[in-house]
């Protein structure tokens, strides 16, 4: 039975649980709502709740444990003979599971029975050609052991499957008798279905926490394996980055310092755009204008931060490039060889961080008290006097805070890059050459014909991981400055 | 206070220190405060009474056009300072604002420092030409604040660090240093402890010798403690204005006295 079903039955069950649960509790107190612990709809929830988790839960585990169990034993039914030199274990359950995906595929276009599929004295030549009428794609020669692999891995996967289905089915109705048995007037539902909100709230919470665990141990797993093919000293003070992919990229030099430096140029122009442009912008929305502009300016500014990085990508290429050319390329000022630089990509980028400064700076601007602006135009302060010497310094962990939420954007940003700076790896002072930073690097490392085994594309995880720690670094100082010195007024 | 000699409390109505003439607020839609009229004395303290939302706060807020910082907010009638109208197109509001100080409900000391607080007005109108002036300033004021004891030792340390009663006193002599004429007190007692207001409240006594003083104020015997004149206000009408001591013994209106007398607010 396909899973859909299943997972169709177990929400049937819980419906009409529902309703009988509802029932069942108001019928205990002989109709009377008020005499019942809880509303009608928590009995009914309480037995929904109980049809429909655990269910779930098993099915879940089932369909993470299953394949595992079947690709084990049906492993054991592959003699060493079978697989090729310069081929795995691995490979070979592959084939078979292609196979016996084969297999299904043409029972289902009826070309042949069930009973044949299953036959163990079945001719592989004879299967192999049936499966390729049924228009199956079948690598060259099924052999005979894979051919009954596939067979067992079929029947497996079927018992497994059935199996299923009883368990997932008797457990949805155990809940539903259990739930509809509590289902009395005096039994707490409410408490009991508030339990059960908690848990789904964990759940959702720890699914966030585990992925994030998830994806660092991959970058670390990832990472130690570089380190064990190119050595981790070259890597982070080498002053050369030239991958060459001959030789299984032996003869390259990965060395991280023009990468880091292209990221901080870039970041640090693009800050150098956005934090004046930014806070002046924020400043001007919560002080001094009114309402009305504010209505109409502050959406219009978020507007910015809803532009895909690739739009401003291409606006950094077709257009800001070639007017930086016009004026300080060859026949302006001569310092700038081409539309990608450094300056083209930190303007774009500043330009994208606009509103991300701003608009966190208003929130915070926004969050001093009015009794500060009182107390400030009280003594006869100006506007400007109040913003530079009260409400700037009172808001000021919180701007910072900000700066650095947008630098750690600025230092993970990939598109404007790639379209924007160009793609040499150089270390050089002049903000109008072309260089590169570490995530596109990790785009380039990464496209194309990537072999996971060769220090050139691993490489890609060292740049990650070292980029995660960067940022990560960021913003535990920003949450830091945040939290230090939030409390200076209330 | 209100033993007082009479003569003293029966000062020439002329030299009026604030007199108001036919003022009206307008919020949006809303007419806040209707047709008030008042002379305010010099070198006394004045208390407006009245139940919430009868407008005594939002008229004192015109006295140092505070209420400019309101955009739906109008100001109409006219209101003087020393015989100068306030509301003349040629008066800076920044500049009355020195000259009116405020102090607020709440203690609401910047997120500086304790000398650093004091030293904002002074420094933003120049007061001070060198450092030795500003210190000077910074602790003569905070002495006339009666606070020079307890800060003098942590004049770095962070204002918002004292106690509510502290900050209010730091309030007052942040006030008092830039040298104001007139200060003008919104409920600055309302968030104290009564320890707190008795300090807070005997200030205001000594502040009387050098400055005109407007106090709003929930308490009615606040206001008979600190007061010479009192005003009752109600519903945006100046109902009854005199002698603290006539206004609280003798009441002329009906609704001055129900209020005194707790039957109503």
């Amino acid at each position: 039975m396909p899973v859909v079903w299943l997972i169709l039955i177990v929400l049937a069950v819980a419906v009409v649980g529902y309703v009988l649960g509802r029932g069942r509790a108001l019928a205990s107190a002989g109709g009377e709502q008020i005499k019942l612990h809880s509303l009608p709809s928590y009995y009914g929830s309480n037995v929904a709740m109980k049809v429909v988790v655990p269910a779930f839960l098993i099915l879940v585990l089932w369909l993470l444990v299953q394949p595992l169990i079947v690709n084990n034993s049906v492993s054991g039914l592959i003699p060493d003979s079978e697989i090729a030199e310069g081929s795995s274990r691995g490979l070979v359950l592959a084939e078979v599971r292609r196979a016996a995906r084969g297999l299904d595929n043409a029972v289902a276009q009826g070309l042949i029975t069930e009973d044949f599929a299953r036959n163990a004295r079945a001719d592989f030549n004879d299967v192999t050609a049936r499966l390729k009428e049924a228009g199956q794609v079948v690598t060259s020669q099924i052999t005979q052991p894979i051919l009954r692999a596939a067979q067992e891995y079929r029947v497996l996967n079927a018992t497994g499957n059935f199996m299923m289905s009883i368990v997932v089915i008797l457990a949805a109705l155990a809940g539903a008798a259990w739930g509809l048995y509590e289902s009395r007037a005096d039994f707490r539902a409410r408490n009991t279905v508030e339990r059960g909100i908690k848990a789904l709230l964990i759940s959702a919470a720890s699914i966030a926490i585990l992925t994030t665990a998830g994806i660092v141990f991959s970058l670390v797993v990832n990472t130690v394996e570089f380190f064990r093919l190119y050595p981790a000293f070259d890597f982070f003070f080498g002053l050369t980055w030239s991958p060459t992919f001959s030789g299984r990229g032996g003869n390259s030099q990965l060395g991280i310092i023009p990468l880091l430096w292209g990221t901080f140029y870039i970041s640090f122009v693009a800050l150098a755009v956005a934090v004046p442009i930014g806070l002046f912008a924020a400043v001007y929305l919560s002080e001094y204008a009114g309402p009305k502009v504010r209505a109409v300016a502050k959406p219009l500014l978020e507007i910015l931060a809803g532009i895909p990085t690739i739009v401003y990508g291409l606006f950094a290429l077709l257009t800001v490039g070639p007017l930086l050319v016009s004026v300080f390329g060859p026949d302006g000022a001569g310092i700038m060889q081409s539309g990608t630089a450094v300056m083209t990509a930190g303007l774009v980028m500043g330009i994208m961080l606009i509103p991300f400064v701003s608009s966190l700076s208003d929130d915070i601007i926004n969050a001093v008290p009015q009794a500060m602006r009182d107390g400030s135009y009280g003594l006869g302060a100006t506007k400007s006097e109040t913003v530079k010497q009260v409400i700037l310094p009172a808001a000021l962990p919180g701007i910072v805070g900000a700066i650095l939420l947008a630098a750690s954007r600025a230092i993970g940003e990939t598109m404007i890059v790639v379209l924007g700076a160009g793609a040499a790896a150089r270390l050089s002072l002049n903000p109008f050459d072309a260089m590169t930073t570490v995530t596109a690097k990790i785009v380039s490392q990464l496209t194309g014909d990537a072999d996971f085994a060769s220090p050139v594309a691993l490489v890609a995880f060292a740049l990650g991981m070292t980029l995660f720690v960067v940022t990560l670094g960021l913003n535990i100082v920003a949450l830091y400055i945040v939290r230090k010195y939030r409390e200076q007024y209330d | 206070m209100n033993d007082m000699p009479k003569i003293e409390q029966a000062t020439d109505m002329t030299d009026s220190k604030i007199s108001a003439n036919k003022v009206q607020v307008y919020y949006g839609d809303t007419h806040a405060i209707k047709d008030v009229d008042i002379e305010i004395q010099p070198r006394s303290v004045t208390a407006f009474i009245g139940p919430s939302g009868c407008g005594k706060s939002t008229f004192l807020r015109t006295i140092n056009r505070m209420n400019d910082t309101l955009d739906i907010c109008r100001v109409k009638g006219s209101i003087q300072i020393d015989g100068e109208d306030i509301y003349d197109p040629k008066v800076d509001p920044v500049q009355l604002r020195a000259k009116v100080g405020m102090v607020f409900q709440k203690p609401n000391p910047f997120p500086k420092s304790i000398y650093d607080n004091v030293a904002y007005g002074p420094r933003i109108h120049g007061l001070a030409r060198n450092r030795a002036e500003l210190d000077d300033i910074v602790a003569s004021s905070l002495q006339k604040a009666g606070l020079w004891e307890e800060a003098k030792d942590r004049l770095d340390e962070p204002g918002t660090g004292m106690s509510g009663g502290q900050q209010q006193r730091l309030c007052i002599a942040r006030a008092i240093a830039v040298s104001p004429e007139v200060i003008l007190m919104d409920e600055p007692c309302s968030a104290l402890d009564p320890i707190a207001t008795a300090k807070v409240e005997e200030l205001i006594d000594e502040l009387r010798e050098n400055y005109t003083i407007v106090i709003v104020t929930h308490s009615m015997q606040q206001a008979a403690r600190v007061s010479q004149r009192t005003a009752f206000f109600h519903l945006g009408i100046l109902v009854e204005e005199g002698p603290t001591q006539d206004i609280f013994t003798n009441p002329v209106d009906k609704r001055t006295q129900d209020y005194i007398t707790g039957r109503f607010g």
